[in-house]
């Protein structure tokens, strides 16, 4: 603190009273004195030492949610903040790497025969597998930009796919109503089908590595109301979540072992997974509820694995690091869920500690298709088909920012890994890639001939794998 | 035909023939050979009367044997693979395809074009020319019988016509046809074939006469007349979010002899 005294004995600027807190609002430290030619690599430099951090962390700071990218000076000049009160500085850590925007079509691989459906690189960013119309699933190999594997055994359209976190098995739902699973390394099905459900499958969820390792259950729902659990090693259903009246649209499966279900009857229920209970009804939507997010969805999709691309020998070890990594991630906090409805709007509940929502969510003037967390929880974005994907505070449920430019239906996004970047596919034929620091459009990826229908960026950052109804797989790199 | 009761009565003392039933079942058996040679037999109207009712039978006896074949058992709901594969989140809503929005919108620009409409009454009873216009003498002797100086060039339309706003007489000495302004009318009541309710809507121009290209330039409205009608007030809004305010109608009456111009909206 003498440092900060001397300094404003030299400046012959006026000073200015800030208090750092941390985004949870928890002061750090007591208000200091700052001169106001102070600008974000001081107070980096301010926060790290407070912090007492080994290594230097980039941080971001925010001024009643705006970013201070210039010095104190001029924030203060152009927004007439009064130095009299103490100026509240919220600190945000940043990652560490940082992911460079894609921005060609490296690859416009044909292959399938239908339009595709989805795709999704597995938690590692090896490998990548799509479900398509053509009752296909396909592994491509990313090195060489080609198909690898061709997986068939659906009956009918491949509508969704999921990676178990420890990325050694991949599970297909189609519009058949059964469930398949593929060995990624052969391409070929591991077991036989799960039977179990009547109508299509409309999402699958993994349990995280860090409850088990090496991963065994995934729950998957259907159109016909249940949700089931199913153990990959048993090969069947060992639970079966039925309560919903109408088609369960998404499912999500927590980082604290409980299983979130929204549904078409406007209702989102969590699941107790030992004995599939129904713990919590949440209620205050008016029209379907058609996506689902989760504040820690990224981490436990990528599990173990993340930036330093570390590879893990045992599943103990895998557990272990997956485990870390979402106490890290979560910090104190619960859980945080967001849903996106129909009627316009999305909630935001904490399900562990009340069926009550924190905040609702207005603004699109279309039902809301698709939301997601950023990978560090700060963010929340939400796609919609008003053609606009909106930015939200991850933690308060603040609007932040509107990203304009798509001239049709919003489909899907995905985030970098670095949460600096945040991508989207429509169904005007293009992606955009938006930046959040700006708040404005980052690159603009057109190419596609038809809707995009599923985009997916890779967990290493390097590449984003996008198909739609022209039935090519494009990936894109920078 | 026994005209009385005396067979039964033979029979209950009696009792019946011998071979009685076995020569009743082989004549019913037979039955089918002699409608058979019936059918092949018979010529003219009786023929086609009688084709007519076998073909309602046989039509009827396939309809009843697939019902008796659907069998009660459940059979595994066989789904085929459908074209225009779309994803989970897109399956419950129903999206109306581009396509065919596009190929509707391409096929009213081509019909357009070719100036055929889809009207509501298709063949209207032609206009003679000489019932349209009537002759107006001009002259110095206009009136006489016989008169070397008049001149007999000039038509007066009879019909009900419509000028636009910005509409001036030619200068009366070449003016050739005459457009009465007793005759010339702005409004029309213009019904709507769906709400059925009648609006008094502005007519924008004449698109159409079917009487000839001519009485479409002069501005002529008889029945069956294609019209441009304002239906601004109408509040309309095309799919992709543009206000229509200007719509074809024909014309459903004979104007000259109601006062007034009736026509029906082309939806």
């Amino acid at each position: 603190m003498e440092v900060m005294d001397v300094e404003r004995e030299v400046s012959n600027n006026n000073s200015v009273m800030c208090l750092l807190t941390d985004p949870e609002g928890e002061p750090l430290g007591a208000p200091l004195y700052l001169p106001q030619n102070v600008g974000p690599p001081q107070l980096q430099e301010i926060v790290n030492k407070l912090l007492n951090n080994v290594e230097k962390m980039p941080y971001a700071f925010y001024i009643s949610d705006q970013e201070l990218v210039v010095q104190l000076s001029s924030y203060l000049q152009k927004n007439k903040v009064s130095v009299e009160k103490v100026l509240r500085i919220v600190y945000q850590p940043q990652a560490l790497f940082r992911i460079r925007p894609v921005n060609r079509c490296s690859a416009t691989i044909a292959g399938h025969t239908e339009a595709v459906l989805s795709v999704s690189f597995s938690p590692d960013g090896r490998h990548l597998a799509s479900g398509s119309g053509d009752t296909t699933v396909r592994l491509w190999d990313l090195g060489t930009q080609t198909p690898m594997f061709t997986c068939s055994g659906h009956k009918n359209w491949v509508l969704c796919i999921s990676w178990s976190p420890d990325g050694q098995h991949l599970v297909s739902g189609s519009k058949a109503g059964e469930i398949l699973s593929w060995d990624p390394q052969t391409g070929k099905q591991s077991g036989s089908p799960f039977l179990g459900h009547k109508k299509w499958i409309t999402g699958i969820s993994w349990e995280p590595v860090h409850l088990q390792a090496p991963c065994r259950r995934f729950v998957s729902s259907s159109k016909d109301g249940d949700a089931r659990v199913w153990d990959i090693s048993l090969r069947k259903c060992v639970i079966c979540l039925s309560g919903h009246t109408l088609a369960v649209t998404c499912v999500k499966w927590g980082g604290d072992g409980m299983i979130y279900t929204g549904s078409q009857d406007c209702t989102i229920k969590v699941w107790e997974t030992t004995q599939g209970k129904l713990i919590r009804e949440l209620k205050g939507h008016g029209h379907w509820v058609n996506s689902l997010a989760l504040s820690t969805e990224y981490v436990l999709r990528t599990g173990a694995f993340d930036h330093t691309r570390k590879a893990y020998s045992s599943p103990a070890e895998m557990k272990e690091a997956a485990l870390a990594r979402y106490n890290k991630m979560k910090g104190n906090a619960s859980e945080r869920l967001v849903s996106g409805s129909d009627d316009f709007t999305m909630f935001l509940w904490e399900p562990a500690s009340s069926k009550h929502p924190k905040a609702r969510l207005t603004g699109h003037q279309q039902l809301v298709n698709h939301v997601y967390f950023s990978p560090d929880g700060q963010w929340l974005a939400s796609a919609s088909f008003d053609k606009s994907v909106k930015l939200w505070n991850g933690i308060t449920g603040k609007f932040i920012a509107s990203f304009r430019g798509h001239v049709g239906p919003v489909y899907q996004i995905s985030w970098s890994a670095d949460s600096r970047l945040l991508l989207s596919g429509s169904k005007d034929s293009t992606l955009k890639v938006w930046d959040i620091r700006t708040h404005k459009l980052k690159q603009d990826l057109p190419g596609h001939a038809d809707e995009v229908f599923s985009v997916d960026w890779s967990p290493d950052g390097e590449k984003v794998a996008s198909g739609g109804k022209d039935r090519v797989l494009k990936l894109w790199m920078n | 035909m026994p005209q009385g009761d005396y067979i039964e009565l033979h029979r209950k003392r009696h009792g019946y023939r011998l071979d009685h039933f076995e020569r009743k079942r082989k004549k019913e058996a037979r039955v089918v050979h002699e409608r058979s040679a019936f059918a092949k037999r018979v010529l003219g109207i009786k023929g086609k009367m009688f084709a007519k009712k076998r073909y309602a039978e046989k039509a009827l006896m396939k309809k009843t044997i697939a019902m008796h074949e659907e069998s009660s058992s459940r059979r595994k709901v066989d789904d085929k693979v459908h074209d225009g594969a779309i994803p989970a989140y897109l399956l419950d809503r129903d999206t109306t395809t581009r396509a065919k929005v596009l190929s509707n919108t391409i096929k009213q620009k081509r019909k357009e074009k070719a100036g055929k409409w889809d009207v509501p009454l298709p063949k209207v009873r032609p206009v003679a020319e000489v019932e349209m216009f009537r002759v107006i003498r001009s002259g110095k002797r206009k009136f006489e019988m016989v008169s070397s100086t008049a001149k007999q060039w000039k038509r007066m339309v009879t019909k009900v016509t419509f000028v636009g706003p910005g509409f001036t007489r030619k200068p009366p000495k070449y003016e050739r046809f005459i457009r009465p302004t007793g005759l010339r009318f702005t409004k029309a009541h213009v019904t709507h074939p769906e709400l059925k309710c009648t609006f008094n809507l502005e007519i924008i121009g004449i698109k159409k006469n079917p009487n000839g290209p001519m009485y479409t330039s002069l501005g002529v409205v008889t029945k069956g007349t294609i019209i441009e009608v304002n239906v601004s007030e109408l509040g309309l809004v095309t799919p992709a979010g543009k206000v229509v305010w200007g719509k074809y109608a024909q014309v459903t009456n004979n104007p000259e002899n109601d006062g007034c111009i009736n026509a029906v909206l082309l939806v």
